[in-house]
Order: structure tokens, then C-alpha cells, then sequence
């Protein structure tokens, strides 16, 4: 295909992405997730293919090892998004309280087998929610990379806790837990399939809740306290609920993740899995996806899940014969060298890049 | 209509469009295989447990290079073999297995995954995938109760083998069980599944011998252990067992040099008995001994075929002076298990046909190999006779106690690990496990399959 029919096509098409005549007629049709049609359009068709077109062409390789990671990292980050993209309060211990839902989902299935696996989902995102207040709340009276400390003794006490109180484990006496398959009312989540449809499913309904209370009053009161605590405070924010509400949240987020990193990804693992560097992972993503951004949430979960496997297997795809380590070590330097590029282009992150090429394409053909 | 959804979810589509695209190049390649017989390799050639997993992955991989030129495959059947990097990670290790289970004309042969942590996550996977775990002298302990773990193959040794073992090494020194009585005996560990499993043998038998544990934790990967050899000179225990892997071993070693502790009080299991683990410490280190999974250092015959057949032929995996060392040859003896498994199916499923994962399973369950076999081989020297059943998936439990002279490992005695404490462990843990996951033992006939 030759330049200029590339560009006609494309002109074709996005043509077609302006809102000229879509007219709001009431507060609701204004104030609405995404406002242009198109985008509607597109979101149908996404949701669709996900849910229907995804279980069809995707092999158990692909569903296992790539996209099912990448959907439960995509829950965690969107939760520390909104604690430190959207409330501005620099968390270090979101692994440890992803490891706050896996172990309290693993000891509510191993002591109390009858309740459904939603539950205790809920019941495990709860107790992480609890968990992340209970840490929190030193961010009331520090700020900045002095709470990030803070949140990093969270990470390290959990780590500790999980590894030596065998009451997490189940008196288990290699440390290590596994789980049994999940059934709920009477459908067991077993086959890569079946696990991806669930955990794409709450996905959804935790985006699509995020994105609610980012753009509801706490969410307001978060950006607020993020932008001026101190300014926050004069119009009467007030920022016990604000950073509490956030972390609460948050961790909750974390915590549903941190479930299903065990239940689902994983099925049997040990305390290592939330580790420090799992925190140091989520920060990164959202900071690289784009802070206070939903999508940039799953840009980020997708850059770090996605691309590292891409990278080891790309010289194998070309035929280019290489020794493993050689493969291992391209894999880190060349994802290294990414992350310096893209924040070098966009210190926004992936997101940003994304509202730009939306922006753009808005006005054209006609930029002014 | 109001629509509720940010338009993020479009890389989901993306993303998973690609992967698919990916992993159907991957499946057309491997259809033109006919007579072949995949074998995956999990390896760890980066990261912190470089130094030990690279000759271990590089004897892997020799050995199948071996049988293709020497002997042409296994009855006919060539031997293919792809690596992947786990970097001792489990998510990369789940990702390296679900990337390779299905190559090669019947999938991968079996998975030795070179790691405790991964060989846990994928031992909930096997069963489903029909594919064995073998996992020679590390893994879950109680898999050795084939009536339970039907895919788990922890051959010639686990950590309660080794851990029984270093006792009775232990008490030889001072002069029978009963001189163990009020002694302390100090296990410093690798904070990981792996380091953890020996304790509740150690437990056992703190019980029955009358000597105290005491239990020292170190953080992976165990590059600062100040702080426990601190602990170790606190508590001043008669003895101290070293559960290492990697970095931590050395470290330990160095540690124990700078804190006076004896070396030759120093007892490591069969993964901290190396040469990457002691030649940086070198003198530092003398009188310090370790396990090892019955044959150590050294050029028996077939180490000596390979040289002949790949290295001579410029095919060598890795440096040829590498060839004979601990690691090295703890890699061949697992491939040729690997190996022998695969023939001893074929003997019941078909000569000169590429086995499946289950009927490999059946191999491994039912090897027989006597001295005539193995010194045919070219293990003669370097194993004993062993035999697999539907109730025994060890098949041996000897573990050789070598000691570093200061340049090189010497070979000590030979040990037994004690079955009349282990097996009623065993027993009641895989019991437990059994009840955990809803399995009822293997009876007679489930035994013939």
C-alpha cells in the first residue's frame, strides 16, 4: 500500500471522528463518560469483541501467560492511580496490599469453603481497604517522598507478616499457599477462558466505578488536595476523608488484584510474589501510563506485562539465532531504553501521547 | 443512552491481537515435526542465580546434543530442545511453561524447572495439562508420594532426604544419635519455599535426637547476611546447616570467615555445594562441607563422551572446562533421567514413536535402571541402581558428603536418608494435601496406567 492511499484511507476514516451536530440537549447528555459518538460507537464494539470475538481467536498461551496478567495488573494500577495520580499521595505499598487480599482471600477459602468467590473478593478488598486506611493515615501529616517512605515500612511490615505469621498460610510449612479452583454458583472458572471472561468482567465494573468517583465530588476533593492540600483545605475539603477515602480505595483496588494475582494468574505462590518489587512495578506503570488517567492505567500495565515478553521473543520471530542470556539481556536494555524515550517525548506518559493523537485528530484535516 | 466505558479498554483488543498473532507463527512451525521429542528447558542464565543455573542449563542442554550424535535421538527419535529464561522468577517461570507445553509433535516431554517456587505454581498446572514435573533433589517433599502427586518426580532426593542425611552426618561426627542430645544445631536458610521445606524434618528429628533448631532466616537473594551471622555467634550453635542457593552461599561463606565461625562445623545442603559457591571465598572456605546428589566433581565416561561428541565438534553449550563440575553434572544426571524416561515409555508405547507428556509419565514411574544399564550409559560410577513405582516417585535417597579441600571438592562418605522418619511424613502431608484438593489416592489399578 502506497503513501497516499494510506493517507486517503485514514482521511476516510477520520473524518468521520468530529462531533460536528451532535448536540447536547440536557445537563446528562453533556456530562455523560464519553460525550462523542464515535467514541461510543467504539467502546460498543470493543466491549463486544473483548467479551465475544477475544474467547473465540485467542490461544490458552496467549490468555494465560499475557492477557490475563495484564487485566489483574491493570485492576492494581488503576487503584494506585487513584492515589497518586488523582489524590497526589506517593504510595510505595501497593504489593502489600495486593498480598492483603491474596492471603486473606486464600485463608476465607481455606476456612470458610462455602462462601461464593465474589464475596470474598469483596470481603478481601474490603480488608485490604482497612489495611491501606491503617497506613494511610500517616499521609496526614507528611507529604511527598517522606510519606513514600512511609508507605515502603507498609510494603516491608507486610512482606514480614506474610512470611512469618503462619496464620496467613495456613500453618502451610514452606510458606507457600495454593489454591483450589473457583466456582461460582455453579460455574467453575477453570479453563483459560473462563478466567479471562471473570476477571475482564470486573475489570469493567471496577474502571467503570473508578472513572465514577474520579468524576464525582470525592474525586473532585482528591484532585483538589492533590493540586493545594492547603487550598483544598480553605474551600473545605476536608483532608481526612479526602486521603483516607483515596488510600481506602485504593487498596481496596489492590487488594481485589492481589486476589486474583493468587487465585487466577498464579494458584500457588509464596510471599515473594508481593514483593517490593511488584510496589516499584505499579508505581512505574502509572507513572510511564500517565498519572491520573484511567487509560493510563492500561497503557502501563500493558507496557510492563507485554512488552518484556515481546522483546525476549522478537529475535526469534526474525530468525535471528541468539543465546538466552543474550535474548534476557537485550530484553532488559532495550525496555530500559524505552522507558527513557517515551518519558522523554511525553513526561505525561503513554496517556497523554493518547489525548494529544485524539486531540489531533479531532481538527484535522484543518489544524489551525 | 448514556455510555459508561473510557475508550481504554482498546489495548485489551490490541494486545490480544497481537499475542495471537504471534502464537500461531509459533504453531505452524512445529507442525512439519514428525518423529521428534520436545523438551523444554527452564532455565536461569541472568540474575542472581547465574552462576548456578548456567552449568546446570548448559549440561541440559549437552546432554540431549550427546544422544542426537551419538546414539541418533532415542530409537530413531531426534531430541528437540528450546530454552527459556525464568530468571528464577515464578511469573516468568508460569509464562516460559505456558509458552513451551505444547511445541514439538506431542508437546513437552516434562518440565524440570530449576526452581522451588515455579515447580510450586506449576504443580497445580500439570495435572490439567497431562505434562510431568521432574524436580531431582528440590520441589515439594511429600511429592514423593506418587500415590498423591501422580505428575510430581522429585528423583533421588528432596529436602527432607537431604536434611535427614546431614544429620546422620552430624552424628557420625560426634559419635552416634545419642551424643546429638543437648546439642544446638543452627539452619540458616533462603526465605523462600525452598528454604523452608527442611524444617519440619529438622523439627522431627530436633524431637527424637534431643538437640535444639534453631532457625535463622535470610532474605533473598542474600547478599547481606551481617545480621545472621551476628544471630549465628549470639546463639553459638554446635553446628549450622546452610540452605543456600546462589549468591547467599558465597556471602555465607565470607560471613562465616569474617565472624570466626568453624568452617568445618559449616554443613551445606546439595545446592550450596558448588564450585561458583566457594571459589571466591577459596581458602576462606576449607573444611566447609556439602551434599551432593551422590556424584560431585569429576570426568567420569560420559562426560568423557561428550567432549568426543560435542565438544571435539565445536557444539559444546558452554565453556568445555566447565564440563565435570558439580552443577554440571547434577544437569546430566537429570537429563539422562529425563532421558531414560522417555525410552523406558517408548518400551511400553512404541519404539522409535515421540512419546506424550502422560505416557513420559508413565516412564518416569517406572524406570528400573540396574548398574549393567547405567554403566552402559556412562553413569556407572556416578550413580547407584535406582527404581520408581506408583507409591515411591523417588527411587533413591543416597547423598554423598563432599568437603572443599580449598581449590576443589572432595568426595566423603556415602549416605542413606533414614525412609522409617521420612515416610510417615511423607504420608501424612501428602495426606493433608490430598484432603486439601479433593484427591483420593491412586489405588492399585490407577497404578497400572
Amino acid at each position: 500500500m502506497n503513501a497516499t492511499s494510506t493517507a486517503s484511507d485514514a482521511s476516510g476514516a477520520l473524518m468521520l471522528y468530529r462531533e460536528n451536530g451532535q448536540f447536547k440537549t440536557s445537563y446528562a447528555a453533556d456530562q455523560q463518560l464519553l460525550p462523542i459518538a464515535q467514541d461510543r460507537w467504539f467502546m460498543v464494539a470493543l466491549i463486544a469483541f473483548c467479551f465475544f470475538a477475544v474467547p473465540l481467536i485467542a490461544s490458552d498461551y496467549v490468555l494465560r501467560a499475557l492477557v490475563i496478567p495484564f487485566l489483574i495488573l491493570t485492576i492494581a494500577a488503576i487503584g494506585l492511580n487513584i492515589l497518586v495520580g488523582y489524590c497526589g499521595q506517593i504510595s510505595l505499598g501497593s504489593a502489600g496490599f495486593m498480598g492483603v487480599g491474596a492471603y486473606v482471600a486464600y485463608n476465607l477459602t481455606v476456612r470458610v469453603p462455602q462462601l461464593n468467590f465474589l464475596v470474598v473478593l469483596l470481603l478481601s478488598g474490603g480488608s485490604a481497604a482497612l489495611v491501606g486506611i491503617a497506613f494511610g493515615t500517616p499521609s496526614l501529616r507528611i507529604k511527598g517522598l517522606y510519606l513514600a517512605v512511609a508507605t515502603l515500612a507498609a510494603q516491608f511490615f507486610l512482606d514480614w507478616a506474610f512470611a512469618r505469621l503462619p496464620w496467613f498460610t495456613a500453618d502451610s510449612p514452606s510458606g507457600s499457599v495454593s489454591t483450589n479452583p473457583i466456582e461460582l454458583l455453579g460455574w467453575r472458572v477453570e479453563r483459560p477462558v473462563d478466567k479471562y471472561l471473570l476477571v475482564l468482567g470486573l475489570l469493567c465494573l471496577l474502571t467503570l466505578a473508578g472513572k465514577n468517583l474520579s468524576r464525582s465530588h470525592i474525586g473532585r476533593s482528591w484532585m483538589a488536595t492533590r493540586d493545594m492540600d492547603v487550598a483544598a483545605e480553605v474551600i473545605g475539603v476536608r483532608p481526612i476523608v479526602a486521603k483516607l477515602s483515596a488510600f481506602a480505595v485504593s487498596s481496596f483496588y489492590a487488594g481485589v488484584a492481589g486476589a486474583l494475582w493468587g487465585f487466577i494468574h498464579l494458584g500457588s505462590w509464596e510471599p515473594a510474589a508481593f514483593s517490593v518489587t511488584m510496589s516499584l512495578n505499579l508505581l512505574f506503570m502509572i507513572i510511564i501510563g500517565g498519572l491520573g488517567s484511567m487509560v493510563g492505567s492500561f497503557f502501563g500495565a500493558a507496557f510492563f506485562v507485554l512488552l518484556p515478553l515481546l522483546l525476549n521473543r522478537i529475535p526469534g520471530m526474525l530468525g535471528i539465532d541468539l543465546s538466552t542470556a543474550m535474548k534476557s539481556h537485550m530484553e532488559a536494555m532495550i525496555f530500559g531504553g524505552l522507558i527513557v524515550i517515551f518519558l522523554a517525548i511525553e513526561p505525561h506518559g503513554l496517556a497523554r501521547l493518547w489525548a494529544i493523537g485524539k486531540e489531533k485528530l479531532r481538527i484535522w484535516p484543518f489544524p489551525h | 443512552m448514556k455510555m459508561t466505558m473510557p475508550n481504554s479498554i482498546g489495548w485489551i483488543a490490541a494486545a490480544a491481537c497481537a499475542a495471537a498473532g504471534l502464537a500461531s507463527t509459533a504453531a505452524a512451525e512445529d507442525a512439519k515435526a514428525a518423529k521428534e521429542q520436545f523438551i523444554p528447558l527452564l532455565v536461569y542464565r541472568t540474575g542472581p542465580y547465574a552462576p548456578n543455573g548456567t552449568p546446570w542449563a548448559d549440561a541440559k542442554q549437552d546432554y540431549i546434543k550427546l544422544i542426537n550424535a551419538r546414539d541418533g535421538g532415542v530409537n530413531g527419535v531426534k531430541l528437540t530442545y528450546e530454552e527459556c529464561e525464568t530468571e528464577y522468577k515464578t511469573d516468568r517461570g508460569v509464562e516460559c511453561y505456558e509458552r513451551l507445553k505444547g511445541k514439538g509433535p506431542t508437546g513437552a516431554t516434562l518440565f524440570d524447572p530449576q526452581s522451588t517456587g515455579i515447580t510450586f505454581a506449576l504443580t497445580e498446572r500439570a495435572p490439567v495439562d497431562k505434562i510431568p514435573l521432574m524436580t531431582l533433589g528440590y520441589g515439594r517433599s511429600e511429592s514423593q508420594d506418587g500415590q498423591v502427586f501422580k505428575w510430581n518426580f522429585p528423583l533421588l532426593g528432596t529436602y527432607w532426604t537431604a536434611a535427614d542425611v546431614l544429620v546422620q552426618e552430624i552424628a557420625k561426627r560426634e559419635g552416634g544419635f545419642e551424643k546429638l542430645k543437648g546439642k544446638k544445631i543452627a539452619l540458616v536458610y533462603h526465605d523462600s519455599p525452598f528454604g523452608k521445606e527442611p524444617i519440619p524434618l529438622l523439627e522431627e528429628r530436633a524431637k527424637l535426637d534431643g538437640f535444639t533448631l534453631v532457625k535463622i532466616p535470610v532474605t533473598a537473594p542474600g547478599v547481606e547476611q551481617k545480621s545472621v551471622w551476628l544471630e549465628v555467634r549470639q546463639q553459638h550453635p554446635d553446628y549450622v546447616l546452610l540452605w543456600g542457593w546462589g549468591v547467599m552461599n558465597s556471602t555465607a561463606l565470607k560471613e562465616a570467615q569474617a565472624t570466626a565461625f568453624p568452617r568445618d562445623h559449616l554443613l551445606g545442603v546439595w545446592w550450596s555445594g558448588a564450585e561458583p559457591d566457594v571459589k571466591d571465598v577459596g581458602e576462606g572456605a576449607k573444611g566447609y562441607s556439602a551434599l551432593t546428589i551422590q556424584y560431585g566433581a569429576g570426568l567420569s565416561k560420559v562426560q568423557k563422551d561428550i567432549l568426543k561428541y560435542v565438544y571435539d565438534k565445536g557444539q559444546g553449550t558452554g565453556p568445555r572446562e566447565e564440563v565435570g563440575t558439580v552443577l554440571y553434572n547434577r544437569g546430566l544426571i537429570i537429563q539422562m533421567l529425563s532421558v531414560e524416561a522417555v525410552r523406558r515409555a517408548q518400551e511400553r508405547y512404541g519404539k522409535g514413536k515421540p512419546m506424550t507428556g502422560e505416557q513420559v509419565r508413565w516412564g518416569l514411574e517406572n524406570l528400573a535402571l540396574d548398574q549393567k544399564k547405567l554403566d552402559a550409559l556412562g553413569f556407572g560410577e556416578m550413580l547407584k541402581p535406582l527404581g520408581t513405582s506408583c507409591i515411591d516417585h523417588l527411587g533413591a535417597s543416597y547423598a554423598r558428603i563432599q568437603t572443599w579441600d580449598g581449590s576443589k571438592w572432595v568426595a566423603g562418605e556415602l549416605y542413606e536418608a533414614d525412609q522409617q522418619i521420612i515416610k510417615p511424613m511423607v504420608r501424612s502431608a501428602a495426606d493433608a494435601y490430598a484432603a486439601s484438593k479433593n484427591i483420593t489416592r491412586r489405588t492399585g489399578q490407577d497404578c497400572q496406567s
